[in-house]
């Protein structure tokens, strides 16, 4: 986004015209879906009319683009102090509606970080610029900044990890983070397919499905502890997945896509109409949660012959000591897929992992067993799935085919390849990023899967290859060392690759 | 053999919506590579846009229109709107990434079907809404039997619109510039550049085709069905693109037949198995004929290049 400024006369018909038809393109847009409300009158859909609505969107979509237009020609500052002025005057005055100031505040905040940042990159001239463009952007060396000092920040964020119970102890945020570690360990149970193995995999939530209901089932038929379910349902999981991954493992590209897709939705509609033993869409109930490994419960009153955790550790029953034991429960287990994941890239099977990403036929020229290694990597990550997917269930104490839906998958897979496919930390920020913040952000309830899909597609335009790209080979020649001080020489991004691969 | 019938022409109707989609899907593949997911929820947005019409045009109680009128009304609007959307989508979601990295195309695309679906919920509401029937009566095709069977002047129309409209694709594929750009693109994309193809523009009027496409699917559903919500386009999508698929994705006359197959199987599976599995079928077939026929029933083998 490095545009050198040219100081000639602003084109101001263009910035105008370009403006006219986005305004024209929003009216288009909006005079149906926005204009039009349907509402339910006696059994009758009626329609309301809702212009005001329409000319807000218009107005807003024509400033805007205004704005960017003009900052392009180079009228930075004052574009910019007026978009400043006007997000100052939504924050502060108050105004007629709610979205109104939304519209204000979020479109002069925008144009005013814009033109902020085309006043920063223009800092120096041209000659400054072009320096700057060619070290990469700022994202590309936070990146290799990230990628350098991997253990360092993998350490300080597990010490984190590990203490935030005990600084935080609110139900409330320890939940989310539960949530957002689950959401981690299943991105790292799928970047061995997608980020290493290079397969595009959109039924992932299938083998979270299988994990899910093999633990509730086992527990709820045969009354196993959750310490016994855990490897069964992983194994379990891993059998799925070995024998969907079987035939579906021939196919490439879009059509393994499509395949995963079409096994994630057959084991939905299959656990929603087969109701004798999953209940259909009622799902699982009373579930058992899992127990101190097997030695305390976490109840007030314990049943005959066990012990509660509060007396066997002598203190007061708090109903927390439960959701800290689960969160200290994901993070081990979301522990254990990473190092796995880490210690695997470095094995011969992990190294196949990734030449076969690189290139497949090469790799089977060189004579590696192309289904072979595949189906390695769809097991062990549907074994990953499957362990979250009991964690899920013991945490929940009730499933339903509710949760295992396609848009499931697709978070995992967004937050795998937001996160910069392959790298471990990466998919850590882009969890927190896409579960974490709307969990925060509860009371926006309705706007949460608009904005998250929003950020979606804004994410992979600004980034194509995720926030902490890393599509370096795990092992090298020369070591890491070697390669670092080799990283400046290489183009900042890599250049654009063919759309098949 | 009468119930054999009546699901046939089900499967039919069936399968010319499916089909109309179909060709969205089969035709953004071929020319950039990518399975444009939000594609489903365009043909919601258009299923909404022919709701909203028929209602301003009075069908939620007492029409003030003639019904064909109305339809050819509503039949333009919803396509004109709805190719708006597909036009915004590829603008916005798609074009940026374009060239870029191949996952990322996809993951911008479910990011704009997320998007698409949440703005319909949040505008719309998320309730079911229902309209009145628009075209009512049947022709009955055999009688004296223990089953009549029936097709009703709503599937004759939807089946004679859909073979109209691929027919009139299919000339325009053939035989106009615009076609012919097309094919080029499909071919290779920076030879037709070079050779003075407008390539963003090729690709833009690839997308506000497939959406006024999938607007007549969206129109037809709402007739059909009577309801729609803000969800339909998601397992319809699926679908459809699992109709491209099926018959080659990137062929047209594979769409089509992709399209028909799909809605046959779902209509005799539902009529002789089970409901409930249906969309099981749909997709054990997809299986079924991705492992023995990589590439369709009409699509050429794709050649690997080194």
């Amino acid at each position: 986004m490095t545009t050198v400024l040219v100081p000639s006369r602003p084109d101001y018909r263009r910035v105008f015209n370009e403006a006219f038809m986005a305004g024209l393109v929003a009216l288009a847009l909006t005079v149906t879906m926005v204009g039009l409300h349907t509402v339910s009158v006696q059994s009758r859909l009626v329609i309301e009319f809702r212009p005001a609505d329409v000319a807000g969107a218009v107005a807003l979509v024509f400033l805007g683009r205004l704005g960017i237009g003009l900052i392009r020609e180079g009228l930075l500052i004052p574009v910019g102090s007026l978009a400043a002025a006007i997000a100052l005057v939504g924050l502060f005055i108050p105004m007629p509606s709610d979205v109104l100031r939304v519209i204000l505040v979020g479109g002069g905040a925008v144009l005013a970080i814009r033109s902020a940042w085309g006043l920063y990159d223009a800092r120096g001239g041209a000659a400054a610029a072009e320096a700057r463009a060619a070290k990469g952007t700022l994202m590309d060396r936070i990146s290799a900044g990230v990628q350098a000092y991997t253990p360092q920040i993998a350490l300080v964020a597990g010490i984190a990890a590990l203490a935030f119970p005990m600084i935080v102890q609110e139900r409330y945020w320890i939940d989310i983070a539960i949530l957002v570690l689950t959401y981690i360990m299943l991105g790292w149970g799928l970047n061995i397919v997608v980020g290493l193995a290079g397969l595009l995999d959109l039924g992932y939530v299938a083998f979270y499905a299988v994990g899910a209901y093999s633990y509730a089932l086992l527990s709820v038929h045969f009354g196993l502890s959750f310490w016994v379910c855990l490897p069964l349902a992983g194994v379990l999981a891993a059998l799925a997945g070995l024998i969907l991954g079987f035939p579906v493992l021939r196919l490439r590209g879009d059509y393994f896509a499509i395949v995963t897709l079409g096994f994630g939705e057959i084991i939905r509609i299959i656990l929603l109409n087969w109701y004798n033993v999953t209940g259909g869409p009622d799902g699982i109930n009373n579930i058992a949660r899992p127990s101190f490994f097997g030695i305390a419960e976490f109840t007030p009153a314990p049943a005959e012959g066990q012990v509660a955790f509060h007396e066997l550790f002598g203190l007061e029953f708090d109903g927390i000591h439960r959701v800290i034991f689960l969160y200290y429960l994901i993070l081990i287990l979301a522990i254990v897929v990473n190092i796995v994941s880490v210690r695997i890239r470095r094995l011969p099977i992990g190294r196949s992992w990734e030449a076969l990403r690189e290139d497949d036929i090469a790799c089977q020229s060189l004579g590696i067993n192309r289904r072979n290694i595949k189906l390695i990597a769809f097991t062990i990550s549907a074994a990953f799935g499957g362990f979250a997917g009991s964690f899920f269930a013991t945490r929940q104490g009730f499933i339903s085919p509710e949760s295992f839906t396609f848009l499931e998958s697709a978070i995992v897979l967004a937050i795998v390849v937001l996160g910069g496919m392959g790298s471990q930390l990466g998919i850590v920020l882009a969890a927190i990023l896409i579960i974490g913040l709307p969990e925060i952000f509860r009371e926006l309830e309705q706007y949460r899967m608009l904005v998250f899909g929003m950020a979606m597609v804004g994410i992979m335009t600004w980034r194509p290859r995720g926030l902490l790209a890393h599509r370096e080979p795990s092992v090298l020649l020369h070591g890491r060392k070697g390669r670092l001080r080799s990283l400046p020489d290489r183009p900042a991004r890599p250049a654009a690759g063919g759309l098949r691969s | 053999m009468e119930y054999f019938l009546q699901q046939l022409i089900n499967g039919l109707t069936l399968g010319a919506i499916y089909g109309l989609i179909a060709i969205g899907y089969t035709m953004v593949y071929g020319i950039i590579g990518m399975i444009n997911f939000a594609h489903g929820d365009i043909y919601m947005v258009g299923a909404f846009i022919a709701l909203m019409t028929f209602l301003l045009l009075g069908f939620g109680g007492t029409p003030f229109v003639a019904i064909p009128v109305a339809l050819v009304i509503v039949l333009v609007i919803s396509m004109l709107f709805t190719a708006v959307y597909g036009w915004t989508v590829e603008r916005v979601a798609y074009r940026p990434v374009r060239g870029s990295f191949r996952l990322a195309a996809l993951i911008s695309a479910l990011g704009m079907s997320i998007f698409l679906q949440n703005y319909v919920q949040l505008l719309q509401g998320a309730r079911v809404k229902p309209l009145p029937p628009v075209i009512q009566g049947n022709i009955q095709l055999t009688s004296g039997g223990d089953f009549d069977v029936t097709i009703s002047y709503l599937q004759v129309m939807i089946i004679v619109l859909t073979v109209v409209l691929m027919a009139g694709f299919t000339w325009l594929i053939h035989n106009t510039s615009l076609g012919r750009q097309q094919r080029s693109c499909e071919q290779d994309r920076t030879m037709a550049a070079l050779l003075g193809v407008d390539v963003n523009r090729t690709i833009s009027l690839t997308f506000v085709m497939g959406a006024a496409l999938a607007a007549v699917a969206g129109t037809m559903a709402v007739m059909y069905y009577g309801v729609i919500h803000f969800f339909i386009g998601f397992l319809v999508g699926i679908k459809a693109f699992t109709a491209a698929v099926l018959g080659g994705i990137g062929s047209l006359p594979g769409a089509m037949l992709g399209g028909l197959l799909i809605g046959l199987i779902e209509a005799f599976w539902s009529g002789y198995f089970s409901v409930e599995y249906k969309d099981v079928a749909a997709f054990s077939i997809l299986v079924l004929v991705l492992i023995f026929r990589p590439s369709g029933l009409l699509g050429r083998p794709e050649i690997e290049k080194v």
